[in-house]
């Protein structure tokens, strides 16, 4: 595989971000700072961080209810999301969304999404606008195991190879929706089966491996930029915290064990051996990376913490667009 | 179903009355089962079916694939064939993405092959916000329903509704959506251990008063009995009404209630435009024009979707101090 050193150490900066900006959210709910529901992206790091490194902010993705890690993968300012966190009127959504609802549409991010399996169609729309307007722009839907079983993927599958489509749909096959694992909600054990019933390649991937993550996704990726049509990929990767909150192992619904053994197959872990292997980092090295990411994330709590609620006039404004002030 | 001594009461938290409601059903009949995402093993997230699965197994406490399309069409069916289905919507703003099973297909099919069809459907759902859900975890859109010819909708105000709407939803012949409210699921009151029902379509006067009406729904009941005793201090003796169903509503024992008091209010969490509110309203002029003192007024969320920041959330949901501003301000006491 063609991979500057630059774009591996990229790669493992992303996937670090993500996990201590995880982390530190989980926290600060537990803490009581946070207020409402966290899908935590702690596990699937190598997912985001691997198909993020092809994009620019002129590609859109829709993300899910477990967006956080799609938005830091994407750029986002760590301040503005932990003041939307926080419920904050400097966040991105200015204190409207919350983690459910966290995206920054300049970074072509259309939403992160409360409703399940909301993303692929608004992920068809925007391919058929990039289409329409003839730019090479790709749209990622991301999706998990359980939102491939709503109606609303299939309608949009199919639609997208109808249409050839530029649009990689990204499965993040975590093993479970909610609190129901995969066995339990589909008869299927690869969501890429599907894509055989819409005439688009279905690719599987080791969605812990972040290298397998960033070729599989390239070549669908590049596929779709010329003209090639739609692809769904799969990502076989696992959420080590609960659906919500930061709780992962004594649940109802997995055995310990499965998590110990999946946690050994830490994405970052994995990783950073391999670039050790490669003489491109050593545990000083990362050591640094996670010091300088700490001291990013302390300082955009600190923003978020002094930043301002929202005025009182905030609840009613940003309902309609106001005729001549499109933006 | 009631017995003849007086019934055994105990307190019990609402979202236990849903769950005991629940058991007891299924006990009572075979043809009723429950269907919904994570409504098995995890015993759903909000804890209604708890320990259900345990005890009637998985064909009758069904965990479905995260598709509520499927989901409600699954229990549409099986009630056209003989069946008395339960159909869990975690969240009342998810049922956006089953509409047409709802409003093309359950409520219409009876009617449309003329009469055939018997449909003993309850749609389960919880609505409301105060929890910091946001947007599309918060609403309450029981008005969109009670729109629709064919279904039937009934609004818990505290556990002992919930259990007798529940049984009597569940028994009655047709589809029947218990809009449950989340931020009740804690409040605890007295409850019968036995199966009782609540009559569809029949309010209850929860607080009797001589110059005031409050016509409340859902978790507004509560707080318009708070009001009501703030207002004691103005010299108003506050009814307040619980409809317990809105749909079929109980128009005749709240125009009862304004012929006397002859000022009126309505409260509910939803947005007030286009609001249950606005019906009752409407009803009421029609009913009571000449006993009316005063305009009937209307307290509900502003038109504005649901904020996350809690201190935007706290502006948008309507409360008893609200409700106390509203009344005062419509009789030029604010
Ligand atoms: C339409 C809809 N149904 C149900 C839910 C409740 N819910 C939130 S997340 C989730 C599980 C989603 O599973 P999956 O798509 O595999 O994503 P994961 O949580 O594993 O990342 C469910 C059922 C919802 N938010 N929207």
């Amino acid at each position: 595989m063609d991979i500057s050193n630059d774009t591996l150490l990229d790669l493992h900066h992303r996937m670090v971000r993500i996990r201590l900006f995880e982390e530190e959210a989980g926290k600060l709910q537990e803490s009581g700072k946070v207020p409402g529901a966290l899908h935590l992206y702690v596990g699937e790091e190598a997912v985001a961080a691997g198909v993020m490194s092809h994009l620019s902010a002129e590609d859109q993705i829709t993300s899910t209810h477990r967006g956080h890690g799609h938005l830091v993968a994407k750029g986002g300012d760590l301040r503005k999301m932990y003041a939307e966190l926080y419920g904050r009127s400097t966040g991105y959504c200015k204190g409207k969304g919350g983690s459910m609802h966290i995206s920054d549409l300049d970074l072509g991010m259309l939403g992160a999404n409360g409703i399940v399996g909301a993303g692929p169609p608004i992920a068809i729309g925007a391919a058929f606008s990039n289409k329409y307007r003839g730019t090479d722009r790709v749209t990622i839907c991301f999706f998990g195991d359980g939102a491939s079983n709503e109606g609303t993927f299939h309608e949009a599958a199919n639609m997208a190879a109808l249409f050839k489509l530029p649009v990689v749909f990204v499965c993040e096959n975590n093993g479970f929706g909610e609190f129901t694992s995969q066995a339990r909600h589909q008869a299927i054990k690869d969501v890429a089966d599907r894509a055989a019933g819409y005439g688009m390649p279905g690719i599987i991937t080791d969605g812990m491996d972040v290298l397998a993550v960033y070729e599989a996704a390239g070549e669908a990726i590049a596929r779709a930029r010329r003209g090639a049509g739609p692809s769904l990929l799969e990502c076989k990767t696992y959420r080590f915290f609960d659906h919500v909150g930061v709780r992962g192992m004594g649940v109802v619904y997995r055995e310990d064990a499965e998590v110990l053994e999946w946690r050994k197959r830490d994405p970052i872990t994995l990783f950073e051996s391999r670039l050790e292997e490669m003489g491109l980092l050593t545990t000083e090295a990362a050591a640094q990376v996670r010091e300088r990411i700490l001291f990013e994330i302390r300082e955009a709590i600190a923003f978020a913490e002094a930043s301002p609620f929202p005025a009182e006039g905030a609840l009613m404004e940003d309902i309609y667009t106001v005729r001549g002030a499109a933006r | 179903m009631t017995t003849t001594e007086a019934p055994a009461t105990r307190k019990l938290a609402y979202v236990s009355a849903i769950n005991e409601a629940l058991a007891q059903l299924m006990r009572s009949d075979p043809n009723i089962f429950i269907a919904g995402e994570d409504v098995g093993l995890y015993g759903s997230v909000f804890g209604v079916t708890r320990g259900l699965m345990k005890e009637f197994g998985e064909n009758r406490v069904v965990d479905t694939p995260i598709a509520e399309s499927g989901i409600m069409g699954l229990g549409l069916g099986a009630a056209a064939t003989g069946l008395r289905p339960v159909i869990d919507i975690m969240f009342m703003d998810f049922i956006g993405v089953c509409m047409d099973e709802v409003v093309n297909q359950i409520a219409k099919m009876k009617y449309m092959f003329g009469g055939k069809a018997t449909l003993p459907i309850t749609i389960h759902t919880m609505a409301g916000g105060g929890m910091a859900m946001a947007a599309q975890h918060s609403q309450s859109l029981e008005a969109w329903f009670c729109h629709v010819p064919g279904l039937k909708v009934v609004m818990p105000s505290g556990p002992y509704e919930a259990k007798g709407l529940m049984i009597a939803a569940v028994r009655d012949d047709n589809p029947v959506i218990v809009v449950n409210t989340k931020t009740l699921l804690g409040m605890q009151a007295e409850v019968p251990e036995d199966m009782y029902e609540i009559p569809l379509g029949k309010a209850h006067v929860v607080r009797p008063g001589s110059n005031f009406t409050i016509i409340a729904t859902g978790r507004m009941v509560g707080e318009s009995l708070k009001a009501a005793e703030e207002l004691a201090a103005d010299g108003l003796d506050v009814e307040v009404i619980d409809p317990r169903t809105l749909q079929p509503f109980d128009t005749e024992t709240c125009v009862a209630s304004v012929r006397k008091t002859h000022r009126a209010l309505i409260a509910h969490e939803a947005v007030r435009f286009g609001g249950i509110g606005a019906e009752i309203a409407a009803q009421i002029q029609e009913e009571a024009f000449d006993f009316l003192d005063m305009p009937v007024g209307r307290v509900g969320a502003p038109f504005a979707p649901v904020p996350f920041s809690p201190v935007l959330e706290k502006q948008y949901i309507p409360d008893a101090a609200r409700v106390v501003a509203e009344v005062r301000r419509l009789l030029g006491r604010a």
